[in-house]
């Protein structure tokens, strides 16, 4: 009887059969990481703005303090977008004529807000309140990484819920006193022992309901 | 068949001194039919599948259930488009057509695996001729069942969510539901029967390969037989296997339906929570699962001529584990009875008086008609050796399996403990239209099933044979 299969077809069959569970195993690793890469978390990511505007310089050169400008940090679910008067407080008196602040000056003489494109976008079904975080010790930087050091802002962690219930799960990790939060590149002392006392003392609790996001 | 040459090793030749008479009633039935050898069993089987012309109306039978496809097709989609609205569920009754349609199809898949592995285990030879077609039963049935829970989720398209894998929201399902153990319960049945078919279709689809003429048709046998050459190595790999295989399967055929039985009794409702349930769902599953082995069966033997395989003794046999499970099914209903009183609790003495007098007593009356009474008729061996009257027992089962899930989910859950919370449940158009639909389904397939595939297993059916049995040749003489 002739052979209906050529010979190469054993080595297709056997690649195939041990290949399967590698190639399913595989795939789904690289699915897990495609879900959590920046193309879908938006992490990492500078967005153009209508005005360069560099934290770098204004945070970690000139020490402004982040309420300055998002004076609704401490009391709004929302930190606020300051208006074009809150930057010209200074630009009235500095950088006058920079080309770069044109955008600027032309909103403040239209009355037309400057149209920022935002950064940090969370899906409808979830709520995030600023003020909560900020008066239970977590600070800015937690979540927004080093807003010193960005020249153009961009998104420091990737927002997903993983990533929301790392620090939900475990807050003595991440929390610290009230005085340190607007502090950039804070260092704790000692962590395992402030971490579980600031927890207490600040009563954090029920973290990890859903309807402590999801409402 | 007479062996014409001795090949007997000398020293197992046993004189026969004195011929013994044993009187055929003391003879075991035969499990298959007179005047066979491995060619015609080999040729029976296989020319169904390839040589004979397709008969016209295995067309018009596909067609038929092909139209329930397209009318599944058709109400998934508007479900889709809709949402479970457009069911006739909502609150009080949650679970409607679409959850009894689901216990009823995994059900019915029982009895493929009740007689593939624990009757293989239990060395019955009967269940030869029946097991391939009672496996695809059980596979194409809990294709059909799997579409409802995964529908009435609301959101198909996130169904995975159900499995637990590293998901970027941190999340695990929740382990303490028993729906979560249906998911893993239900796709492990599915996984584990497919299995034990294919591996058991193995050795079948290489005589498949061998016998086909065109090469294309070689090849695609060819490609499933997995090379399959039936040398010494191969048959001690595949008896393994296939042990194996049953061994895997035998706790399926109780777990699967105690994990469902788990949905209704975990919860709190009178007339689900009770701890009967886990055994009584098993013995209405075989019990539901042979009647739909017999309500296949009895046509398809006669459509394609298989009297000689599956013969009378198979039918009586089928119609015995019906009364059986019956019986053990009515005990269950009277056990409802049993505790409702004995408990003195109000709900449940309400829930039994609502089932039997209530807004669904004409179900509850029927139920106990089709369950109760019919198999009943199995007692005589003149109905149980009559394919009509086995056919028309099977039949109620099926419908009193499926009012059996209605009593039990729609009228327990419309009058519940709040008067005030009572409504009623009636199926909608899509209710129906999706059950036909599912039916269409598993026809479909196993009308594809037996064309494409031997509905019978060429290779143990021959094992059945006098020549086959140890010490044959003694008797060759």
């Amino acid at each position: 009887m002739a052979q209906i299969f050529h010979r190469s077809a054993n080595t297709l069959s056997r690649v195939t059969i041990f290949g399967a569970i590698f190639i399913a195993g595989f795939a789904l690793w690289v699915i897990g990481g495609i879900v959590r890469s920046p193309y879908f978390t938006n992490q990492g990511i500078q967005r153009e703005q209508p005005v360069p505007f560099s934290h770098q310089h204004h945070v970690g050169g000139l020490g402004i303090d982040c309420r300055y400008c998002h004076t609704s940090v401490e009391t709004s679910n929302f930190a606020g977008i300051p208006p074009t008067s809150t930057c010209m407080n200074c630009h009235s008196q500095i950088w006058t004529n920079a080309d770069m602040l044109a955008p600027v000056r032309a909103s403040f003489a239209s009355g037309r807000p400057l149209v920022w494109s935002r950064v940090h976008r969370l899906p409808d079904f979830v709520h995030f309140n600023h003020s909560i975080h900020v008066n239970k010790g977590i600070g800015c930087e937690s979540c927004h990484g080093r807003i010193d050091k960005m020249n153009l802002t961009y998104q420091a962690s990737p927002l997903t819920m993983e990533w929301c219930l790392s620090c939900h799960r475990a807050p003595e990790k991440h929390i610290r006193p009230r005085d340190q939060v607007f502090n950039m590149g804070y260092r704790p002392a000692n962590q395992q022992i402030d971490g579980p006392r600031l927890v207490t003392e600040y009563n954090v609790k029920k973290l990890t309901s859903c309807s402590t996001c999801h409402y | 068949m007479a062996t014409t040459k001795d090949t007997t090793p000398v020293h197992e030749v046993r004189p026969v001194t004195q011929e013994l008479r044993i009187p055929a009633r003391y003879l075991p039935t035969p499990t298959i039919g007179p005047g066979h050898s491995f060619a015609t069993i080999t040729d029976h089987i296989s020319t169904i599948v390839l040589r004979r012309k397709t008969p016209i109306g295995w067309f018009i039978g596909l067609l038929i259930a092909m139209g329930g496809v397209g009318l599944l097709s058709i109400s998934i989609t508007w479900l889709l488009v809709k949402g479970i609205g457009i069911w006739g569920i909502n609150h009080p009754v949650g679970w409607g057509m679409d959850i009894i349609n689901f216990v009823w199809w995994i059900g019915i898949g029982h009895a493929g695996t009740l007689i593939s592995a624990i009757l293989l285990l239990l060395r019955q030879e009967w269940r030869t001729s029946i097991n391939r077609f009672a496996e695809a039963m059980t596979l194409f049935a809990v294709a059909s069942a799997g579409l409802y829970p995964a529908l009435h989720t609301g959101r198909p398209w996130f169904d995975y969510w159900l499995f637990p894998y590293p998901n970027t929201m941190g999340l695990w399902p929740q382990f303490r539901s028993p729906l979560m153990w249906d998911v893993f319960a239900v796709s492990t049945y599915a996984t584990v029967s497919a299995l034990f078919w294919y591996v058991g279709l193995i050795p079948d689809l290489a005589t498949l390969r061998d016998r086909a003429t065109n090469i294309w048709v070689k090849r695609a046998y060819g490609a499933f037989a997995l090379g399959w050459r039936g040398s010494a190595k191969h048959w001690l790999r595949y008896e393994h296997a296939y042990l194996l295989l049953a061994g895997l399967s035998t706790p399926l055929v109780l777990s699967v339906h105690t994990i469902v039985s788990f949905d209704f009794a975990v919860a709190q409702i009178p007339g689900w929570h009770a701890t009967f349930f886990p055994p009584y769902f098993v013995a209405g599953a075989v019990f539901a699962g042979f009647a739909m082995v017999l309500t296949l069966a009895i046509p398809a033997r006669k459509f394609f001529r298989l009297e000689d395989f599956i013969t009378m003794k198979h039918l009586e046999n089928m119609g015995k584990v019906l009364l059986a499970t019956g019986l053990i099914v009515v005990y269950a209903y009277a056990m409802e009875w049993f505790y409702g009183l004995y408990s003195g609790n109000a709900f449940e003495g309400y829930m039994l008086k609502n089932r039997a007098t209530g807004p669904y007593a004409k179900m509850y009356v029927a139920l106990w008609v089709c369950n109760g009474l019919a198999p009943q008729l199995m007692w005589f061996k003149r109905f149980r050796t009559s394919t009509f009257w086995l056919f028309v027992v099977a039949m109620f089962v099926n419908v009193g399996m499926w009012l059996e899930r209605f009593v039990i989910i729609p009228a327990s859950l419309h009058r519940d403990f709040l008067p005030s919370s009572w409504g009623m449940y009636h199926g909608t158009f899509w209710d129906w239209s999706m059950f036909i639909g599912s039916i269409g389904l598993f026809f479909s397939l196993l009308f594809l099933f037996v064309r494409f595939l031997p509905m019978i297993s060429i290779f143990e059916m021959r094992t059945l044979l006098p020549e086959a049995q140890a010490h044959s040749h003694e008797e060759a003489h």
